[in-house]
C-alpha cells in the first residue's frame, strides 16, 4: 500500500509543522518563553493507509493531531490536505472540510456531553453541517450505531448508561457521520480496558476496510500501532526521529530512542524475557521549554558524541521508506560506529507484540 | 479528568447497566441526568419536607387575600378594641384567639397572623427577584468570562472584585435617603419604587458570587473533550456556548439559585429592619421586627415574624442543599 508513495498524491502532507505555547510571566503577559510542543514535523500520509504516530507523554503526537484538524493554529509549518493548503485556513472556509477530516478522541468520558443523548451526540455533525439526510436524521444515526455495532435502539440513551468501550463506539459513530476521508484518532483506545482495545482496534480496521478511511492514530502503545500502522512515524520532543514501514521499524529500528522504546514492550512470555536486553533510558524527557540543541535526544542516548551536540541530524532516508534523524543508526549497514550495545536487534522477540494489542 | 458527570448512585446504576448488556427486548427509555436527580431528590425526605414548605410559603403569599379573608382580618386594620387602653398592650398579653391566630400588634391591634401573612409576600417577591436578577447577571458574566478568557476574563473578574469591596449597607442607606428627596418626581412611587429599590440594591450587588462560581464552570467545562469534538464537526461558537456548554451549567445555576434565595430573605429583612426596605403601613417581616424592638414586653410581636424567616430560610436552605446532592452527587459530603 505504501510501496509507490510519492508517486500518488499524498491525502495528508504535513511539512515542518510547528506549533510553540507562548509562556508569559508577570502583569503585563510578558512573553518569556515558548513550549516549543511540535517542532519541525513533516510527513504524508497517502489514501488508504495507517500511519502510526508514537512516542512517550508531552512529545507533542496529541498536539500534532490538534493541529492537522484544526482545533489548535500552527505556529509554522505547512498542512496540506488533498493538495491544498488548509494551515492558517479560516474557521468559516474550514468549516465544509472539516467533513473530510474528524477525529476520534482519547477521553470517552470527556468527549460525550452529559447532557445529551445518543442520537443528539451522533446526529450533531448532520444538523451543523446540515447535510441532508434520505430518512430524516434517526434513521441516519441508527444506520451509524449499527455499523459500529451499537445497539440503534439506544437512540434516546444518555451517555452515562454506556461503559467505556460503548462510549468510545459512541464517539466513533459521531466521526463517521460525515463520511471523512481522513480521520486522526488520538489515542483511541488507551482509556479503554485491556478486553476492550482490542474490539475498538479491530473495529477501527473494519470500518477502515469497509468505508475506504484514512488514519492517523496517535498513541503510546507500541503493540497497539504495530497492529494498526501500516507506517510509524516515532516522535520525541516534537519532532520525528524515526519514520518507517511498520515491519522495518519494528524489526531492525535504527533510532537510539526507538530501540529504547521497543526494549520495553513487555514480553507475555517469563521464559523469553531473558533473551532480550531491556534499554533503560536515563534521566527524564527534557523540557520542551528549553529542548537540547542539536540532537534532542543527545542527553539520553548511550551513542552520543560531540556532534550529536552541535549538529542537528536531519530526518533522512537510509533505506528505502525508512528516514532515520540519527548520526550513528543502528541496524544499518554504513553504520560509522558499529560498536553499539545492540538491543533488540533481531525482532524475533518482539513477535508476541503483534498477536493482539496488548498495553 | 475522568467521568466528571458520570453518575452512578449505586440504586441507579443496577437497572440501565442491566438493560444496556441485553439486546434491548423491552423498550430501552434513556434517562436523562435530570431525570435520575429528580429520582434521587424524591427519596430525600429532608429536602423534600423544605420544598412542601417552601411550596406552602409561596402558595400562602400569592393567596395572601384568600388566606387573610379566612383566619384573619386586613392586614392594616386597627383593633383597638383589643388594646388595654391603660398599657397600650393586648389585652390578655397576646390577643390570641381564634379570631386572631397570631395575636395582634400592641397600640393599634392589627391583625399579626395577616400581617406575617402580607409579609411573605414582599419577602419573597424581592428575595425572588433579586435572586433572579443575581443569576441572570452572574450567569452571563461567568459563561462569557470563563468562555472567553483573555482581557475579557480578567476585566470581568476585576469587576466582580469591585462588586464585592462596594460597601453596600452604606451605599443602601444613603440611596434611600437620596431617594427619598426625589420621590415625588418619579414616575414610579410607594412600596413599588420600594421593591424595585431593594431588587436592585440585593440582585446587582450579589451577581459576583454566582458570577465567580458559573465562572469556574465554564472554564472547567471549556477543556472538556466534547467542546473539542463540536469545534472538528464544525460548530460555531454559539452552539457551542447554548448547545454544548449551557446545559451542563443548569445544574449549578439552579443549586445556587435555590441557596442565595434564602440569603437574600435574610438580606431584604435586614434593609427592611434599618429602615431601607418597604415603609410602614405595608407590612414587611423586618419591619415587624424593627417595631417589635420597642415592645419587648409583648414577646409574641417579635416571635412570629421572626419565625416565619427562620422557617423560610431553613426551608430554603435544606431544599438547596437536597437539590445540590441530587443534582451533583459528588460534592455531597
Amino acid at each position: 500500500m505504501t510501496t509507490e508513495p510519492l508517486l500518488t498524491e499524498p491525502l495528508l502532507s504535513v511539512r515542518g509543522l510547528e506549533k510553540h505555547f507562548p509562556v508569559t510571566a508577570g502583569l503585563l503577559k510578558r512573553q518569556v518563553g515558548a513550549v516549543r510542543a511540535v517542532d519541525g514535523v513533516s510527513f504524508d500520509v497517502v489514501k488508504g493507509e495507517t500511519l502510526g504516530l508514537v512516542g512517550e507523554s508531552g512529545c507533542g503526537k496529541t498536539t500534532t493531531g490538534r493541529l492537522i484538524t484544526r482545533l489548535i493554529e500552527p505556529t509554522g509549518g505547512k498542512i496540506a490536505f488533498e493538495g491544498e493548503d488548509v494551515t492558517h485556513m479560516s474557521q468559516g472556509r474550514m468549516r465544509p472540510l472539516r467533513r473530510d477530516i474528524q477525529m476520534i478522541f482519547q477521553d470517552p468520558y470527556s468527549s460525550l456531553n452529559p447532557r445529551h443523548t445518543v442520537g443528539a451526540i451522533v446526529g450533531a455533525p448532520f444538523r451543523i453541517q446540515g447535510i441532508k439526510t434520505e430518512h430524516g436524521v434517526k434513521k441516519a444515526v441508527q444506520e451509524i450505531l449499527e455499523l459500529v455495532g451499537l445497539n440503534p435502539e439506544h437512540y434516546n440513551r444518555y451517555p452515562h448508561e454506556f461503559s467505556g468501550g460503548q462510549r468510545q463506539r459512541i464517539g466513533i459513530a459521531r466521526t463517521l457521520a460525515l463520511k471523512p476521508k481522513l480521520i486522526i484518532a488520538d489515542e483511541p483506545v488507551s482509556a479503554l480496558d485491556v478486553s476492550i482495545q482490542a474490539q475498538v482496534v479491530n473495529l477501527l480496521e473494519d470500518l477502515q476496510n469497509e468505508l475506504d478511511l484514512t488514519y492517523v492514530v496517535i498513541a503510546h502503545d507500541l503493540s497497539v500501532v504495530r497492529h494498526i500502522s501500516d507506517r510509524v512515524a516515532v516522535m520525541y520532543l516534537g519532532k520525528i526521529v524515526e519514520m518507517a514501514d511498520r515491519k522495518d521499524l519494528y524489526e531492525t529500528p535504527m533510532h537510539p530512542y526507538t530501540n529504547a522504546l521497543l526494549s520495553a514492550v513487555p514480553i507475555p512470555d517469563p521464559k523469553r524475557r531473558t533473551d532480550r536486553e531491556r534499554i533503560r533510558l536515563q534521566g527524564d524527557v527534557p523540557s520542551p521549554l528549553n529542548p537540547p540543541p542539536a540532537c534532542r535526544f543527545h542527553t539520553r542516548c548511550w551513542k552520543a558524541q560531540e556532534i550529536c551536540r552541535t549538529v542537528e541530524p536531519p530526518l533522512t532516508a537510509l533505506a528505502p521508506g525508512h528516514q532515520v534523524a540519527c548520526h550513528f543508526p543502528e541496524n544499518f549497514a554504513g553504520n560509522p560506529s558499529g560498536n553499539a550495545p545492540s538491543a533488540p536487534a533481531d525482532g524475533q522477540e518482539k513477535e508476541p507484540g503483534t498477536a493482539s494489542p496488548v498495553s | 479528568m475522568t467521568a466528571p458527570l458520570d453518575v452512578s448512585g449505586d440504586e441507579q446504576h443496577a437497572a440501565p447497566e442491566a438493560v444496556s448488556q441485553g439486546a434491548g427486548a423491552k423498550a430501552i427509555q434513556g434517562r436523562s441526568l435530570g431525570q435520575i436527580a429528580w429520582t434521587r431528590l424524591k427519596r430525600d425526605k429532608v429536602a423534600m419536607g423544605g420544598a412542601g414548605v417552601v411550596v406552602f410559603l409561596i402558595l400562602a403569599a400569592v393567596f395572601a387575600p384568600v388566606v387573610v379573608g379566612w383566619f384573619g382580618h386586613p392586614p392594616n386594620e386597627f383593633h383597638q378594641e383589643m388594646i388595654d387602653t391603660l398599657t397600650m398592650q393586648p389585652k390578655g398579653g397576646t390577643g390570641i384567639s381564634a379570631d386572631f391566630l397570631f395575636g395582634v400588634e400592641p397600640v393599634n391591634g392589627r391583625d399579626l397572623f395577616s400581617r406575617v401573612v402580607y409579609g411573605a409576600r414582599i419577602s419573597l417577591l424581592v428575595a425572588f427577584l433579586a435572586t433572579l436578577l443575581s443569576v441572570v447577571i452572574g450567569s452571563i458574566m461567568g459563561v462569557v468570562a470563563g468562555y472567553f478568557g483573555g482581557w475579557v476574563d480578567a476585566l470581568i473578574s476585576r469587576l466582580m472584585d469591585v462588586f464585592l469591596a462596594f460597601p453596600l449597607l452604606v451605599f443602601a442607606l444613603s440611596l434611600v435617603g437620596v431617594l427619598g428627596q426625589f420621590e415625588t418626581q418619579l414616575a414610579i412611587k410607594g412600596d413599588t419604587l420600594r421593591i424595585l429599590l431593594l431588587v436592585f440594591i440585593i440582585g446587582f450587588f450579589n451577581w459576583p458570587y454566582i458570577g465567580r462560581i458559573i465562572r469556574g464552570q465554564t472554564l472547567s467545562l471549556r477543556e472538556r473533550e466534547f467542546v473539542d469534538a463540536a469545534r472538528s464537526i464544525g460548530a460555531r461558537g454559539p452552539y457551542i456556548l447554548f448547545r454544548e456548554i449551557l446545559p451542563n451549567l443548569i445544574a449549578p445555576i439552579l443549586i445556587y439559585a435555590t441557596l442565595l434565595i434564602p440569603s437574600n430573605v435574610l438580606f431584604e429583612a435586614a434593609l427592611s429592619f434599618l429602615g431601607v426596605g418597604i415603609q410602614p403601613p405595608t407590612a414587611t417581616w423586618g419591619g415587624m421586627l424593627a417595631a417589635a424592638v420597642k415592645y419587648y414586653t409583648v414577646p409574641h410581636f417579635m416571635f412570629f415574624p421572626g419565625m416565619a424567616i427562620f422557617i423560610t430560610v431553613l426551608a430554603f436552605n435544606l431544599f438547596g442543599d437536597g437539590l445540590r446532592d441530587a443534582l451533583d452527587p459528588r460534592s455531597s459530603r
